[in-house]
C-alpha cells in the first residue's frame, strides 16, 4: 500500500517535468521569454489540438514555440506573431476565439441564456408571488360540504 | 399565447440543440479548414533531395506559378500514411498530372530510398529538413495535398492519406474545373 501511494506520488512529481518547453528553447532575455510563454499559452498545437503549443511535446509544437520566440527576437509585437500564425493555420491556432461577426453567438450565448432564465424565473415570481397569495374563496358547493363535514364530526 | 403549447418548448429547445449536435458529430475534428484556400502559395524555396532521380534543383514558390495546375503533395518516409497514398499519387502523375513534392523533415537519403522503392510520381522535391515550409504551408499532419491552379492560387487542400474518395469527389473536380 505504501509502495502504490508512493508510486502515486511519484508520478504526480513527474508530471510538471512532461510540459513541452525544454531548456535549450528557453531565451536569455527573461522578459522575451515571458511574452513567449505568455504567447505559448494562448496558441493552439494543431496536432494534439486541446494543448496549448506549451504544454504539447508534439514535433510542431516545438517548432512553433520556437518560431514565437524567433520573431520576437527580430522584434515582432505579440499580435504580429499571432497574426503570422493565424495567416497560416487559421484562427483555429488561437486557444481564445477573437470576438466578431462570425463568434458573437458564442461568445454572447451563455449570457443570452442567463437573461433568459432571468427573464423566465421573474415572470413567474410575479405570476405566483410566494406566501402572498390571498387563497381564492370558497365556493358556495365547498361551504355546504365544509358545513355537513363538521356536523358529521359533531 | 396558448399556454397549453408551452410543453412543447422543451421538446423544441432538445429536438434544436439534437440537430446542431448531431450535425456535429459528421465533423472529422482532426479536419481542419485551411487559412490558405484561394490564397497564393506561400513563399518558400527548397533545396532539392541531392542524387534523387531529378534535376535537383529543389522547389519553390516560383516552380508552382507557371501557368500549369500543379499537386503539391507533402509526405516524409517517416509518415505510414504517406505509404497508403502513394499509389494514387503514382497514378495521378501518371496521367500525366504534375506533382511536386515537399519532404517534410526527413533526411534526403531515407526519402531518396523510400522513392526508389516506391516510385517517384514528383517532377520536382523541396526537402523541408527543419519544417519551416511546412509552417508556410499551415502543415500540421503528413500527409497533406494541396491542389494549385495556373496562377499559383491554392484551390484545394487535402488533409490525411489522399483515397479513391477524396480523388473522386474532390481533387479529380477541382482538377478539372481549372483546366486540367
Amino acid at each position: 500500500m505504501r509502495a502504490i501511494v508512493a508510486l502515486i506520488i511519484m508520478l504526480l512529481a513527474a508530471v510538471p517535468s512532461l510540459a513541452g518547453v525544454t531548456p535549450d528553447e528557453i531565451l536569455d532575455d527573461p522578459a522575451l521569454e515571458e511574452r513567449a510563454r505568455s504567447l505559448g499559452r494562448e496558441l493552439r498545437c494543431l496536432v494534439c489540438q486541446n494543448q496549448s503549443i506549451d504544454d504539447s511535446d508534439a514535433d510542431l509544437a516545438r517548432d512553433l514555440r520556437i518560431l514565437v520566440r524567433e520573431r520576437l527576437e527580430s522584434g515582432d509585437s505579440d499580435q504580429q506573431v499571432r497574426d503570422y500564425l493565424v495567416a497560416r493555420y487559421g484562427e483555429f491556432v488561437l486557444l481564445k476565439p477573437p470576438v466578431q461577426a462570425s463568434t458573437w453567438l458564442l461568445w454572447a450565448g451563455p449570457f443570452a441564456l442567463l437573461l433568459a432564465g432571468a427573464v423566465g424565473v421573474g415572470t413567474f415570481m410575479r405570476r405566483h408571488p410566494v406566501g402572498m397569495t390571498e387563497p381564492s374563496p370558497l365556493s358556495n358547493d365547498e361551504r355546504a360540504r365544509l358545513q355537513q363535514l363538521d356536523i358529521d364530526k359533531a | 399565447m396558448n399556454r397549453r403549447w408551452l410543453f412543447l418548448l422543451p421538446v423544441l429547445a432538445f429536438a434544436g440543440i439534437a440537430v446542431f449536435l448531431g450535425i456535429g458529430l459528421t465533423h472529422d475534428p482532426s479536419k481542419l479548414p485551411s487559412a490558405l484556400l484561394d490564397k497564393p502559395v506561400p513563399r518558400f524555396e527548397l533545396p532539392g533531395l541531392d542524387g534523387a532521380d531529378l534535376d535537383g534543383e529543389g522547389l519553390s514558390s516560383a516552380d508552382l506559378a507557371d501557368g500549369e495546375p500543379v499537386l503539391v503533395n507533402i509526405f516524409a518516409s517517416w509518415c505510414v500514411p504517406c505509404r497508403v497514398e502513394h499509389p494514387y499519387i503514382n497514378a495521378l502523375a501518371e496521367e500525366g498530372i504534375r506533382v511536386v513534392g515537399i519532404n517534410y523533415k526527413d533526411k534526403p537519403e531515407d526519402a531518396r530510398a523510400w522513392l526508389a522503392g516506391l516510385g517517384n510520381p514528383y517532377t520536382l522535391i523541396g526537402s523541408d529538413r527543419d519544417g519551416r515550409a511546412g509552417i508556410e504551408w499551415g502543415v500540421y499532419g503528413v500527409p497533406e495535398t494541396f491542389v494549385i491552379d495556373g496562377s499559383g492560387t491554392i484551390r484545394y487542400k487535402h488533409v490525411g492519406p489522399v483515397q479513391e474518395r477524396d480523388l473522386r469527389n474532390a481533387i479529380r473536380p477541382v482538377l478539372e474545373e481549372i483546366g486540367r
